[in-house]
């Protein structure tokens, strides 16, 4: 039996640790504290330093004080309750570049998540403008909820220049970026036309049966998508080619209900949303895990979300299952199916991509695998482009203030692109896709769709 | 089917980067695993060999003093052969980045601390600074830079009996950077050659430099001019001069354009400019770990960052062939099996978290290959702060080959290597020998598992 099958609770994991390194552990001083307490992780940080020649923010700005100052040192001072968080925290973009940069495994962005929860909480107006904007933009999900109802109109509205400089104007939200256009039929409308499970049940067990896989028990192969909210409402292509892509390898797609994701949440201190989302989420996932399904993600931050930051934040029943059995959708295909065959024997045309691994793709160990997989496809290739961040770190590179470090620290990933022989880009991060298109007005894609046009169109 | 490779390799320090890209050179195909970056960050950038001996006494010729080493030694094991394949191999992926490969003579590098310290290679802008040189030197250090104080520095080396006059000042970094600014912050200054506000009264606070686009900043009194960084750094230092004939920095001069700062510097100054080596964030070590990183891309390795490896599945559960199949990373409790035909484990000593410890003994904790170790914990350590500590030799024993051996001394896996830190019998720190076994054995387990896939 492989360790996947018995998922350790990491949280349980982390409780059992400050169990037995005893003695030395300051957390006991204050045994009445129920609250998350992360001066432990403070104490192991030894100013090596390393975190700060990580962080992308604190290359461009130097009002940024850096990940080693909003991490362990600042839960250092805050042994004194009455201190406050600094505001510089809301200048964190969530990249977590610093955790993985930290050879001694401080929890860096738990502690941002955590201060930047307690800031807005505590110390910001709510009835300021940026925390209104904050607000609005940390939401995306409801707003793209009722601009798909209406999408047309709601393109023409966003996309008007008038309204964009009321935007920036009353909100600060910048005016230099377009909105990213809504589809005309979200995913989950698509999905529910095309007949919901009922049709993935049985597509399934027909590519099953073509693939001489018949042999192989329904209940093995069966996932469940959370499309996040870019996928449903903006970019339902993606959500397609997954779920294609899915059938033809005979897996049966399940769609749970669900919320974001939560990082745009995170990464605004917009904790109580976060939770409410996280609730629903590992409500439902949890119950398709029991359902004997694996969760598969197409967007990258949004698997990092269930995957570390849910069971670092929440101790929701079922946290811990719904992080261990959440999967990037490429990554999935990886363990459990021989890709490279397939691929090797299947082609596309002139398929030639500038690659960009998100950051939240390197903090879950994927960064080239993209590249890697389509090395077998005959007429694709995907160049890296390098391990800079694009800068717009979801809602980050919006903000009226922060468009020009999201931009300075684009740059170099734009001069990279540019430099590689493809006019294409590619990329698993919805938003890194948004600022490639941004900074090069190359048109992007989705590894998925490319799997799909590889593997499933050709069928058809 | 899962994830395969021909070789994979565990650990991405510099004895993993090593071993991956021998093998690869070997026409396999390999995959490196590594849980976090290498603890070259945190390293000097010397790449040492061997400074001394078990007495303490300082070595002229390292390749002339393996022979007397013990034979647990790593050194023994791959022998002086091995040893020069190692930095060859170096040597041709940093090309004139680095020197010293004129010669099997240790170099004597000043260090941020004021002292001598032997190496075999060392960065090509720290060479105008050898201890061997005569001519004068200036070092200069910086107020918000805390870990290099030049007027110290200067003290000890004169102490150590240096063969040049040697003096230290401190300065003001140009420009209006805070006061905690990040190293690589100002290495990026000058690689940008950004323009500084020099001249106003320091106000030392917190304020922007002048970056383009970089809103407030600059002197709210006095008279302030804005200069090219590297001109504006030149600048500062000129009234210390004095005549000197070299000036040493802390090693801070770009992360990328060292070169052309260096030969800025030293139009400007009319006197040679060189790094000083510094602890981390070490500049040098990230430069080095970049050109190694794309020396293994170029040729093919496979890089899976971000999560820890933790144990194994064993080739054949039933027959125990004793072969390992496929380790296995964990990722947020997931365990994710990295399929391949050959293993080398480079996961580093007590620093990089290859060897762990605890009350009850010390061990590798992937593999639970045996550590040695006394059974009674007061007998890992010398009573002298400085002693010669037991516990620094702790690691992992070996096959000619590499092959870590179970406690009965037989190898315990067959098809699995160790390099690096990982192994037993060397006590880098006390020895200076670091890089030197990293590079050595991670050139022989690399070729020797490569040669195993495609033989
Ligand atoms: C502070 C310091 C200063 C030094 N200064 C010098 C010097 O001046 N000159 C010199 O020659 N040498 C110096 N060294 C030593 C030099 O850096 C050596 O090359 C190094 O110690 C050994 O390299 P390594 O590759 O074996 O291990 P490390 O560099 O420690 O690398 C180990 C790697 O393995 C990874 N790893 C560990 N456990 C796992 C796991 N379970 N799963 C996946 N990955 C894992 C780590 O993330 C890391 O990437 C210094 C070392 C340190 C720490
Ligand atoms: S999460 Fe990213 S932006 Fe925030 S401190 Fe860490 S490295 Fe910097
Ligand atoms: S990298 Fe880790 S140990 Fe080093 S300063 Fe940052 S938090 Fe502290």
């Amino acid at each position: 039996m492989s360790d996947a099958e018995t998922p350790t609770d990491p949280s349980d994991a982390r409780d059992e640790q400050a169990v037995s390194d005893e003695e030395f552990e300051p957390v006991q001083v204050f045994p009445e504290s129920e609250e998350m307490d992360l001066r432990p992780g403070s104490d192991d940080c030894y100013k090596c330093s390393t975190c700060d020649s990580a962080c992308p923010v604190a290359e461009v700005d130097d009002e940024f004080p850096g990940p080693k100052f909003q991490g362990p040192e600042q839960w250092r001072v805050k042994r004194k309750d009455d201190h406050d968080i600094d505001d510089s925290v809301m200048s964190c973009s969530n990249c977590m570049r610093c955790d993985s940069a930290c050879p001694s495994d401080v929890p860096l962005s738990q502690m941002h998540n955590t201060a930047r929860g307690q800031f807005v909480e505590e110390q910001m107006e709510k009835l300021s403008r940026e925390y209104v904007r904050n607000r609005i933009l940390a939401n995306y999900g409801t707003l793209a909820g009722f601009a798909s109802k209406v999408p047309r109109l709601a393109n023409f509205v966003m996309g008007n220049s008038f309204v964009q400089s009321i935007n920036e104007k009353l909100l600060g939200i910048t005016s230099e970026r377009e909105f990213p256009e809504f589809a005309d039929q979200t995913f989950r409308e698509w999905w529910h036309e095309r007949g919901g499970n009922a049709t993935s049940e049985k597509r399934a067990r027909e590519a099953r049966a073509k693939r001489d896989d018949a042999s192989a028990d329904a209940d093995d192969k069966r996932v469940a998508y959370f499309h996040g909210c870019y996928s449903n409402y903006n970019t339902p292509e993606v959500g397609k080619s997954m779920v294609r892509t899915f059938e033809h390898f005979g897996y049966e797609v399940m769609v749970p209900p669900q919320q974001c994701s939560g990082t745009p949440m995170f990464a605004n201190g917009m904790l109580a949303d976060a939770e409410r989302a996280a609730e629903t989420n590992v409500r439902e996932l949890a119950a398709a895990i029991e359902d004997g399904a694996d969760i598969i993600a197409s967007c990258t931050s949004c698997s990092m979300s269930l995957r570390q930051e849910y069971p670092e934040l929440f101790s929701f029943e079922g946290t811990a299952s719904v992080a261990a059995r959440t999967y990037e959708a490429l990554e999935y295909l990886r363990l459990h199916e021989d890709l490279d065959a397939e691929l090797a024997d299947a082609k596309v045309e002139d398929a030639e991509f500038a690659y960009h691994a998100p950051c939240h793709a390197r903090n879950q160990g994927l960064a080239g695998q993209a590249v890697e997989v389509l090395d077998n496809l005959t007429g694709a290739n995907a160049e890296d482009v390098g391990d800079s961040c694009s800068g717009i770190s979801g809602t980050y590179g919006w903000k009226e203030e922060k468009y020009d470090t999201s931009m300075e620290i684009g740059a170099e990933m734009f001069d990279h692109m540019e430099d590689t022989d493809a006019e294409t880009g590619m990329t698993e991060c919805p938003t890194c896709a948004m600022q490639m298109e941004h900074g090069t007005g190359y048109e992007i894609r989705h590894p998925l769709e490319v799997l799909d046009e590889a593997l499933v169109e050709r069928e058809r | 089917m899962a994830i395969e490779d021909d070789v994979t390799v565990v650990g991405g320090g510099l004895a993993g980067m090593t071993a991956a890209l021998a093998a690869a050179r070997e026409g396999a195909d390999v995959r490196l695993l590594s849980h976090k970056d290498s603890t070259l960050r945190s390293a000097s950038g010397l790449v040492d060999v061997l400074g001394y001996d078990a007495d303490g006494t300082l070595l002229a010729d390292p390749f002339e003093a393996i022979a007397d080493l013990p034979d647990s030694h790593p050194y023994r094991t791959v022998g002086v052969e091995g040893v020069r394949e190692g930095l060859a191999l170096f040597d041709a992926v940093v090309g004139d980045r680095y020197r010293g490969d004129h010669t099997d003579r240790n170099a004597l590098v000043a260090t941020h601390g004021g002292s001598v310290k032997p190496t075999a290679r060392y960065p090509a802008s720290a060479a105008p600074g050898l201890a061997s040189d005569e001519r004068s030197v200036l070092l200069v250090g910086f107020e918000t830079v805390t870990d290099f104080d030049a007027p110290l520095a200067a003290d000890h080396l004169r102490a150590a009996g240096v063969p040049f006059e040697v003096e230290g000042a401190t300065v003001q970094f140009p420009g209006d950077f805070r006061a905690d600014a990040a190293r690589t912050r100002l290495a990026d200054a000058l690689d940008a050659n950004e323009r500084l506000e020099v001249g106003a009264a320091g106000s030392g606070g917190s304020g922007r430099s002048g970056r383009s686009g970089g809103g407030a900043g600059g002197g709210e009194s006095g008279y302030t001019t804005s200069l090219p960084a590297r001109k504006a750094l030149a600048e500062t230092v000129k009234d210390h001069l004095d005549g000197t004939e070299r000036v040493g920095f802390p090693a801070l001069l770009g992360q990328h354009e060292t070169d052309e700062i260096r030969a800025d510097l030293e139009a400007e100054l009319g006197a040679a400019v060189f790094e000083v080596p510094m602890g981390s964030p070490s500049l040098p070590g990230m430069r080095l770990e970049g050109a190694f990183q794309r020396a293994c891309r170029d040729a093919g390795v496979r890089f899976t960052t971000g999560n820890p490896v933790v144990g194994y599945e064993e080739r054949d559960a039933d027959r125990h062939d004793g072969g390992v199949a496929a380790v296995r990373v964990n990722r947020n409790g997931a365990a994710i099996p990295f399929h391949a035909d050959q293993f080398v484990l480079a996961t580093g000593g007590l620093v990089g978290k290859g060897v762990d410890s605890d009350r009850e003994g010390v061990r590798e904790p992937i593999f639970d290959c045996h550590v040695p170790a006394p059974s009674d914990r007061y007998d890992w350590f010398a009573d002298e702060a400085f002693g010669d500590h037991p516990f620094a030799r702790f690691g992992v024993e070996t096959d000619d080959d590499l092959r870590p051996l179970d406690r009965e001394g037989e190898p315990a896996f067959s098809n699995l290597r160790a390099a690096g830190a990982v192994l037993g019998g060397s006590d880098f720190a006390a020895e200076k020998s670091g890089s030197g076994v990293s590079l050595a054995t991670g050139v022989a387990a690399g070729r020797s598992a490569a040669r195993e896939v495609t033989r």
